[in-house]
């Protein structure tokens, strides 16, 4: 592994603390992704991605900003990259995903807001983000109060997601799109031009068939890969370099075919098929998605921001002029069905689908705790999911470990319920 | 042929063992064809693994299913099949009252409501990683008032006069209870105030699954003649108390060993 400590120096970062922090994710790293059998061997590479998050791809962000290019954290997958991507500039999502954080994160915001919000803004406070420091510009959204908040106090760009789906509220959010690339424009100097947004949907759409792929691999019986395992192709989703990403998912992808032509697979044939919905998993949280694969059930499908929500829909790709691309990236945004919502019919409706799709046996609705959209819109799900005589369990929990033991016994009573 | 031969396999007599580790005790249920002849139960203590060897002493492995907290610890060491406390105390009710429909069980740590169909869990809540209202909270609170465990619900079911509790956590509890004791609060009222306290904690649980007759009421905590007069006047239902109310878990076990219940 390379080196990167004078870079976190240079950084003005905490390299100590740094220290115990990538320790402490690599431990956990090691007891859940690290302790499985039978991994693909392309997932070596998501592996390093994420290893590396810290690292390689910080070295790379701070190259590419000596060229000129802006580098812009995002923290929803509400924000559109294709736009950022258009005017040159390289949008990564941020979220935390780690304990470690948390109590720094508590210093100053309070202990009673979501771990992903104190997780993000704790590695900012403990000096232990390499990228707060490179960060050109922070764009936020309005998917819930917590979040809003935050980003009033660290002054990032915020663009309104709106709480209801009507026309009235598609044109504010198809506002907030244009708004969106006009700052970005003005970070950048760089012109949004219909040739280069085109380019980069093109890009993302790639990027998101090669993960619809992926999933669709998961349909077959048994899968030819953990969750835990797609879980990670998701994080490092979330934080490479889209076109290189690709290429390595689209490599793994085919290992993952043939594994099906030869009957390899972490499970066996008849496996119980979970689904997780919810909230997302990001970079530092196997902690649920271990458990479940632990007790022996495969998790076929995660309806959530690491999920299903984040590559369903592509953008349409014929508009040759720029409000029409604009319109059409506004479009495929909104149909991200985030529990922000009211009323939230498609989510129901979405979930439906992906229950016949991947032929599920149970659903574990994953809550991050004080995630107040998510935890009361389960009661509508659990609702869809009992008309069905789905097995379904609500499981509300943070990133810390104390609670693992009353967990287990939770996840596994619910696996003896799925047929 | 074959009808002898499924006759001859009934006869067989078949020794079943359950063992349900949980946070405070042990429990091992020995059975015979469905049959319970003989238990124990031992504190769980700080080696529960030895705790273990020394209750089912050379006790024969082949049809012995572990349950409750520790199970993974029995399954590492005695390679034996596990199942969660929750199924187990759903099967275990079920041969003790065939009626039931609902378990409530109350340990050492855990609270849990279980919705029993036919035999099978239907539907279950659990508290979360907080202990509060379960059998540890009594005892920590017994101890800040100088009772035993028995005393402390005696001292209560007598008391005519409750003072009532506001903190749920037992941390908060305790210190609530000793500035009662300070204030020159009768330790009886307090007693049946905690007790009461403690009911508000199962009522919410029992809230959150609904429940159906025939109650069955086990775990450490329904050994508590209080808490199980206040439940059954708060819910107009009368609870089915198994005669020893901390080995249905086991007693789920051991007949799940047998092959009989799945």
């Amino acid at each position: 592994m390379p080196n990167h400590e004078k870079m976190w120096s240079e950084l003005g970062m905490d390299v100590e603390l740094h220290k115990e922090l990538l320790q402490s994710i690599d431990n956990t790293f090691q007891q859940t992704v690290g302790d499985q059998k039978n991994r693909p061997e392309g997932i070596k590479y998501f592996d390093h991605v994420l290893h590396e998050s810290h690292g390689e791809r910080v070295a790379e962000l701070i190259e590419a900003r000596k060229d000129g290019r802006k580098f812009i954290g995002t923290f929803c997958i509400y924000v559109p990259e294709e736009i950022a991507m258009a005017a040159d500039a390289i949008p990564v999502a941020l979220c935390g995903g780690t304990q470690f954080s948390i109590p720094y994160g508590e210093k100053m915001f309070p202990r009673d807001i979501c771990p992903l919000i104190k997780s993000t803004f704790g590695l900012a406070l403990s000096k232990t983000c390499p990228y707060g420091p490179i960060k050109d510009l922070g764009v936020g959204e309005t998917t819930c109060d917590a979040k809003k908040k935050a980003w009033d106090v660290v002054n990032f760009h915020v663009m309104e997601v709106p709480q209801k789906k009507g026309d009235l509220d598609f044109a504010l959010w198809h506002q907030a799109v244009v708004d969106f690339k006009t700052r970005v424009e003005q970070l950048t100097g760089k012109k949004v031009e219909a040739e280069r947004l085109s380019a980069a949907i093109k890009i993302m759409n790639e990027k998101r068939r090669a993960l619809q792929k992926l999933n669709e691999l998961r349909k077959h019986d048994p899968p030819p890969i953990s969750g835990l395992d797609a879980l990670v192709v998701m994080q490092a989703a979330l934080n490479d370099e889209p076109v290189r990403f690709t290429e390595h998912l689209q490599k793994l992808n085919a290992e993952l075919d043939e594994r099906i032509r030869s009957g390899v697979s972490p499970f066996s044939k008849g496996v119980k098929r979970i689904m997780i919905s919810g909230c997302p998993s990001v970079m530092g949280n196997w902690k649920v998605h271990s458990l479940i694969e632990k007790t022996g059930a495969a998790i076929v499908i995660d309806e959530t921001c690491t999920g299903t929500r984040y590559f369903e829909n592509l953008v349409e790709d014929g508009k040759r002029d720029i409000n029409g691309q604009l319109s059409a990236l506004a479009e495929r945004y909104m149909k991200i069905n985030c529990a922000c919502f009211s009323p939230n019919n498609e989510r129901m409706e979405s979930i439906e689908k992906i229950i016949n799709a991947y032929e599920v046996n149970g659903v574990l609705q994953y809550i991050l705790q004080y995630c107040h959209g998510y935890n009361v819109e389960a009661i509508r799900v659990a609702n869809v999911l009992k008309k069905r005589n789905m097995p379904n369990i609500k499981i509300v929990t943070d990133y810390a470990e104390e609670d693992i033991g009353q967990l287990r016994t939770r996840i596994d009573a619910f696996l003896e319920q799925v047929a | 042929m074959t009808l002898f031969s499924s006759k001859w396999l009934k006869e067989e007599l078949i020794r079943t063992v359950g063992i349900d580790i949980g946070s405070r005790t042990i429990k091992h249920v020995v059975m015979e064809n469905s049959n319970l002849i003989g238990y124990s139960i031992a504190d769980t203590g700080i080696d529960p693994l030895s705790n273990l060897h020394k209750l089912i002493n050379n006790e024969n492995l082949d049809h012995l299913v572990a349950t409750g907290y520790g199970r993974y610890l029995a399954h590492i060491h005695l390679k034996c099949p596990v199942i969660t406390e929750i199924k187990a105390y759903a099967v275990g009710a079920n041969f003790l009252f065939p009626n039931c429909r609902t378990v409530l069980d109350i340990g050492g740590q855990d609270s849990k409501i279980i919705r029993v169909k036919d035999g099978k869990v239907e539907d279950f809540e659990m508290n979360d990683k907080c202990a509060a209202g379960t059998g540890k909270f009594l005892e920590v609170m017994a101890t800040t008032l100088g009772f035993t465990i028995d005393e402390f619900s005696n001292a209560a079911a007598g008391s005519a006069s409750a003072v009532s509790i506001s903190s749920m956590c037992t941390v908060f509890a305790e210190s609530e209870v000793v500035s009662l004791i300070a204030r020159g609060e009768d330790r009886c009222s307090i007693a049946l105030g905690l007790h009461q306290s403690i009911l508000n904690r199962i009522i919410a649980l029992v809230g959150r699954t609904g429940f159906e007759d025939e109650i069955v009421f086990g775990g450490g905590v329904a050994k508590n003649r209080c808490i199980v007069t206040l439940l059954e006047k708060r819910l107009r239902k009368r609870m089915n108390l198994p005669k020893e109310p901390q080995i249905v878990g086991a007693i789920g076990a051991a007949l799940i060993a047998d092959g009989c219940v799945t």
